[in-house]
C-alpha cells in the first residue's frame, strides 16, 4: 500500500504563507471594489485614494518627519526600559534579598495600564517629548523586568555550581553564566515591550503633541483628511511589522543555540 | 597511601524535616587511589559527593584536602557532574565551554590557553569538535566535554558525581575505559559516586559503600582486580564474580532496611 501523495496545492497551502498574503491582497481588492460601487462615504475612500495620499505625504517629506519624532521617542523610551529592566531584573534574580524587597512593590505597580500614568506625567514632567519619553520607559519597563528576573531565577543548580567549580568570581558569573542562560526570557520580555513601546508613543502623540504619527492620523481625522488618516494608520502597519521583523532576526543570531537545541528535543 | 582527602565525621541533616541524609561518615582516599563510592538511592552519597568537592556544607565533620579543611572548591578538585546538558553551558562552543575553566585562571596569551584546550579536547577523543556546540554532540560527547574541561584545570583530584548514568550501555562502556586511561595516564585521584554496583567493581580499586539512610559507611573494600581492566573479562573474573555477589546480596539488605525504616 502506498500513500496517496498529498497534491501540490495542498502542499503549498500547508508550507509557505503565499494564503495569508493573498487573503491581504483580497480584502484589499473587497475594499477599493466596495469604495468604487457600493459605499460612497468620504469616511470610507478608495484604497487607490489613500495610496495616492500616502504616496504625496512621503513625497514632500511630512511622513518621514513624524515617523522620526515618533520613532526617536520610542526608542529613547524602549532603550531606557530595556537598560533598567535588565539590570534591575538580573540583580532581583540574582540575590534573593533584593527580590524580596522589591517583588512585592513590582506587582503592586505592574497591573496599572500604562496609559493610567498620563495624567500623572502631566502633572510632574508636562507636555513634552520628555512625558511620552517617561510614559513609554514606564510601560516597557514591566514585562522586561519581570521575564529578566524570572529567566535568572529559573537558571538550574547544577549552572551555578559548575561556575564555582571552576573558581568563576561573581562578576564572571553573571557574564559567563546569568546574563546568556536568562537571555532567551530576557529576549521575550523586549519584544513584549517593544510592541507596547509604540502603542504609548502613539498615544502620548495622540493626547498632546505637535508632531509624531500619532498626532498625524488624529490631525487628519479632525480635519476630514480621511485618505491620510488611513496612510497614517497603513504606515504604523508597516512600521510594527518591520520593528518586529528587525527584533526576530536579531534574535535569532544572539541565541541560535537556543532555538536550535529546543528544536531538536 | 596516605590519607590525601579525607572525610571525618561527617553528617549532612535537612532542615526542612531535621531528618539525617547521613551520619558519621569517616573515610579517607589516598593520592592516586580510585574510589568509588555507592549506595541505594537516598543515602545522600550525592549530597556527601557536593560537601567534599566544597559546593555545600555539613551539619557536622570535615573533609581534609591534604591537611587542610574545605569549605568551598579548591581548584585541586575539579567536579563532574551527573547532569552534563546543565553543566556545559549550552550557548558556548565545545572549545569555549573547556576554556571557560582556565580563561581567568592564567596570565597566559588566548592562543596558548586555547592550544591547552585542544590538547585536552584531543586526550578524551574531541579533537576534531571544537567548533561544535553542545546541541551538536550525543550525550557522550557532550560528558567528554565536561571531563575535558576539568582536565585542563589540571586538577590532582576527579570527584564525579553518576557522570555516565544518564547515557546508554555503549557510550559508557567507552567512557569507563577512556576514565581508566586518563586516570592513568595523569596520576589523578579519583572519587566516583554511582549507584551501579558493576560500574564500581569496573572501575575503582576500593569500593565504599553506605547504608541506607541514615548513610553510613557499611562496607569499605579493595577489588582484587588487575589493571588494565577489559571489559569482557574483568567481568567475568571469579573474584570480581565473588566480590559482586558479596555486595549485591549487602546492597540489597541495605535496601530492605531503609524499606523497614521508612522515610
Amino acid at each position: 500500500m502506498s500513500e496517496p501523495k498529498t497534491s501540490r496545492l495542498k502542499t503549498v497551502l500547508r508550507d509557505s504563507r503565499l494564503s495569508g498574503v493573498a487573503l491581504i491582497v483580497l480584502l484589499l481588492a473587497f475594499w477599493q471594489f466596495s469604495a468604487m460601487y457600493f459605499v460612497h462615504s468620504p469616511t470610507w475612500p478608495t484604497v487607490t485614494r489613500i495610496f495616492e495620499a500616502w504616496f504625496e505625504n512621503i513625497a514632500d517629506g511630512t511622513l518621514a518627519t513624524h515617523l522620526f519624532a515618533t520613532l526617536w521617542r520610542q526608542m529613547l523610551g524602549y532603550g531606557l526600559a530595556v537598560l533598567l529592566g535588565i539590570a534591575l531584573g538580573l540583580a532581583m534574580g540574582y540575590y534573593k534579598a533584593l527580590y524580596n524587597l522589591f517583588e512585592p512593590l513590582v506587582e503592586t505597580l505592574r497591573p496599572i495600564p500604562g496609559p493610567a500614568y498620563l495624567p500623572l506625567l502631566v502633572l510632574f514632567v508636562g507636555i513634552g517629548s520628555e512625558m511620552k519619553v517617561v510614559l513609554i520607559l514606564v510601560a516597557s519597563l514591566f514585562p522586561i523586568l519581570l521575564n529578566t528576573y524570572s529567566g535568572v531565577r529559573s537558571i538550574d543548580r547544577v549552572q551555578f555550581d559548575t561556575a564555582r567549580t571552576l573558581g568563576l568570581t561573581t562578576l564572571q558569573t553573571f557574564r559567563e553564566l546569568v546574563v546568556p542562560a536568562a537571555s532567551p526570557q530576557i529576549l521575550t520580555g523586549m519584544r513584549i515591550s517593544l510592541a507596547i513601546s509604540l502603542i504609548l508613543a502613539i498615544l502620548g502623540e495622540m493626547i498632546v503633541s505637535n508632531d509624531g504619527l500619532g498626532y498625524f492620523v488624529l490631525l487628519a481625522q479632525r480635519t476630514f483628511k480621511v485618505p491620510d488618516m488611513y496612510a497614517g494608520i497603513f504606515t504604523l502597519a508597516l512600521l510594527g511589522y518591520v520593528l518586529n521583523r528587525l527584533f526576530l532576526m536579531i534574535e535569532s543570531r544572539l541565541i541560535r543555540w537556543h532555538t536550535e537545541s529546543s528544536g531538536r528535543t | 597511601m596516605t590519607d590525601y582527602l579525607l572525610v571525618d565525621g561527617l553528617e549532612k541533616r535537612f532542615s526542612s524535616h531535621g531528618r539525617a541524609a547521613f551520619k558519621d561518615v569517616s573515610f579517607s582516599v589516598g593520592q592516586g587511589e580510585f574510589v568509588a563510592l555507592i549506595g541505594p538511592s537516598g543515602c545522600g552519597k550525592s549530597t556527601l559527593l557536593h560537601i567534599m568537592a566544597g559546593l555545600s556544607q555539613p551539619s557536622a565533620g570535615t573533609v581534609r584536602l591534604a591537611g587542610a579543611p574545605v569549605a568551598k572548591p579548591r581548584p585541586e578538585m575539579m567536579f563532574v557532574f551527573q547532569q552534563y546538558t546543565k553543566s556545559i553551558f549550552p550557548w558556548k562552543t565545545v572549545l569555549d565551554n573547556v576554556l571557560l575553566g582556565v580563561k581567568y585562571h592564567s596570565d597566559a596569551s588566548r592562543e596558548v590557553l586555547e592550544k591547552i584546550c585542544l590538547e585536552h579536547l584531543e586526550l578524551v577523543g574531541l579533537g576534531r569538535y571544537p567548533g561544535y556546540f553542545p546541541y551538536q554532540l550525543s550525550g557522550g560527547m557532550q560528558q567528554r566535554v565536561a571531563i575535558a574541561r576539568a582536565l585542563a584545570r589540571r586538577p590532582k583530584i576527579l570527584l564525579m558525581d553518576e557522570p555516565f548514568s544518564a547515557l546508554d550501555a555503549m557510550m559508557r562502556v567507552e567512557l569507563q575505559d577512556l576514565l581508566l586511561k586518563l586516570w592513568s595516564e595523569l596520576n589523578l585521584t579519583v572519587l566516583f559516586v554511582t549507584h551501579d554496583l558493576d560500574e564500581a567493581l569496573y572501575l575503582a580499586q576500593r569500593v565504599i559503600m553506605l547504608s541506607a539512610s541514615p548513610g553510613t559507611v557499611a562496607e569499605d573494600v579493595r577489588v582484587p582486580l588487575a589493571y588494565p581492566r577489559q571489559q569482557i573479562e574483568t567481568r567475568s573474573d571469579q573474584a570480581y564474580l565473588q566480590l559482586r555477589e558479596r555486595l549485591y546480596r549487602n546492597m540489597v539488605a541495605q535496601v530492605m532496611a531503609g524499606r523497614a525504616n521508612g522515610p
